[in-house]
């Protein structure tokens, strides 16, 4: 298959679901003029009016400047980074010494399997409780426990495909077992990590949404979910759009990261 | 000749959990091998070989017997005995001037100290990629030098992961098969490579092959491991045992396909192969 032709077949579905967006929209406004669940063009104007409207609030007694659309970004991609970076370090460390060493696989896996088919949200109560309804403490702590087992189970896997003649080599090399850990295993498994990584961030930013519809102040998520009650998609749906065009631009870094870097894992 | 392996009636079994039983695969097996000795390790497949290769190694341990290495017994796999496998020899994530250097980087420091000692450290890194430069350079691959494994052809790889184990001048160089996947050129070229290595390095080499020719042309001495058909006929596992340990005709190698007593060994080693 030629690439015109491919790349039309892939703009083919995008095209038709603006097309039934714009028909249902224009027959919604054609009954109903105040028509809200379809916004038309001028109806999303007004909604980013809103999104980007200079604001102003009283923080220790000096007044500060804000938008909608940087406070939410901010807030919530400073509680994704954070999960993020904490999944990934407890998930690569266990995992890792979960593949690597038969007594630490034995002593967690039964405990990351059980984690693994927990709902996190069935814990909210419990993390809610425990944590309080701190702002983003608990928010983080649901996107970590949410995503924790599963990535370390993915990273034990993935250790353990690192071929045994490798390690083997490294020991007549002269390497230590912290070394071969390191050096080798954590070194070949990396790439395929990040390729896991990929996976999980879009259960993080579903995480990540449902957790600050629940005792937050600021964040995509807290934003979508307070313009739900007035049932103002003209600020909703641009907000999903951001929201997938910042998800699909943390794939794509992390994929460009792996060919820049690891161009070797591409070719096996 | 000073002795530099040495296996001492060796047994290994394992537990069949199919037949629920132990099986017997290398059954009292015994020989020594004398520094700068290349031996071929022949015999069909599932006798042992590769089992008694990771004994060599110390990846296992046998279940009766020893295996010493210049009078010590041996604890696991350390940097006296160097290993060539058919595959995954190198490190894809590095290049090739890495992956020789490895064990010279290994030798000096720690994953820790590489740090404390940074600058140490650095400056000796450029000696140990210097000295991996030189052995590049005998396998033809200085030229490579800054590429990935998977930037090379198979045979090309092989000469890397030889170059990589010889530069750790281990006591034993273990090589499992490291020519079975490659096409006949390569093959050829790297077995004339092992020969002008050995004579130049007389390395001692333990050589396991399915090619019985090969074990006959690269090979001082070559060892026959054959299990017994009885044994396995009866599900106790292959027994295998040293069938037959000769040695090679005393002539320059790459003369030795000329020699009539090349073709005759050959054949000897065949008629104990299919008994």
């Amino acid at each position: 298959m030629g690439w015109p032709l491919r790349l039309a077949l892939g703009i083919l579905p995008f095209v038709a679901v603006v097309g039934w967006y714009s028909y249902g929209s224009y027959q919604g406004h054609a009954e109903n003029p105040k028509y809200k669940i379809l916004p038309n063009l001028s109806q999303f104007r007004e909604g980013l009016k809103q999104i980007f409207q200079e604001r102003k609030h009283l923080r220790d007694g000096k007044e500060v400047k804000y938008t909608w659309f940087a406070v939410d970004t901010i807030a919530s991609l400073k509680r994704i980074g954070m999960a993020l970076g904490i999944t990934i370090g407890i998930s690569v460390a266990l995992g890792l010494f979960m593949g690597a060493f038969t007594i630490v696989d034995a002593f967690s896996s039964p405990l990351v399997r059980t984690m693994g088919k927990i709902p996190p949200m069935a814990l909210l109560p419990l993390i809610f409780v425990l944590l309080g309804a701190m702002e983003d403490t608990t928010k983080v702590a649901i996107m970590v426990i949410g995503t924790l087992p599963v990535l370390t189970q993915d990273v034990y896997l993935k250790v353990q495909e690192v071929p045994r003649e490798s390690i083997q080599k490294a020991f007549t090399l002269g390497a230590s077992t912290l070394e071969v850990t390191v050096r080798v295993i954590l070194a070949q498994a990396w790439p395929r990590i990040l390729d896991s990584v990929r996976l999980m961030l879009g259960p993080l930013w579903a995480l990540l949404i449902v957790s600050e519809s629940i005792a937050a102040t600021q964040g995509l998520g807290y934003r979508i979910y307070l313009q739900q009650r007035q049932i103002n998609m003209n600020v909703i749906i641009p907000y999903v759009l951001w929201i997938t065009i910042l998800a699909i631009a943390m794939d794509q870094a992390i994929k460009l990261w792996i060919r820049w870097r690891h161009p070797w894992a591409l070719e096996r | 000749m000073s002795r530099v392996l040495e296996i001492k009636s060796v047994v290994k079994r394992y537990w069949n959990p199919r037949s629920k039983r132990w099986e017997v695969i290398l059954d009292r097996i015994s020989f020594d091998v004398e520094a700068g000795e290349f031996i071929a390790l022949v015999g069909p497949s599932g006798s042992g070989k590769t089992r008694l290769l990771n004994l060599v190694g110390g990846f296992e341990s046998q279940n009766e017997g020893e295996v010493l290495i210049e009078g010590q017994r041996i604890g696991g796999p350390d940097r006296n005995r160097g290993i060539v496998t058919q595959q995954y020899s190198l490190f894809p994530n590095l290049t090739v001037l890495d992956n020789v250097a490895f064990g010279l980087d290994l030798e000096e420091f720690t994953l820790l100290n590489r740090w404390t000692r940074f600058l140490r450290y650095r400056e000796a890194r450029k000696g140990h990629r210097k000295r991996a430069m030189e052995y590049l350079e005998q396998v033809r691959l200085d030229t490579h030098a800054h590429k990935h494994p998977h930037q090379l052809s198979g045979g090309m790889r092989q000469r890397v992961a030889i170059a990589q184990a010889l530069i750790m001048k281990p006591k034993v160089l273990m090589m499992d098969e490291p020519f079975g996947a490659l096409d006949p050129e390569a093959r050829e070229e790297l077995q004339a490579a092992m020969i002008q290595t050995h004579e130049k390095e007389r390395n001692t080499i333990v050589f396991v092959t399915h090619d019985l020719e090969e074990a006959a042309y690269l090979a001082t001495r070559v060892l026959v491991l054959m299990p017994d058909k009885a044994a396995l006929a009866r599900g106790e596992g292959g027994h295998a045992r040293i069938a037959r340990d000769v040695r090679t005709p005393d002539r320059p190698r790459k003369d030795r396909r000329d020699d009539p007593e090349y073709w005759k060994l050959v054949k000897t080693i065949r008629t104990t192969l299919s008994a």
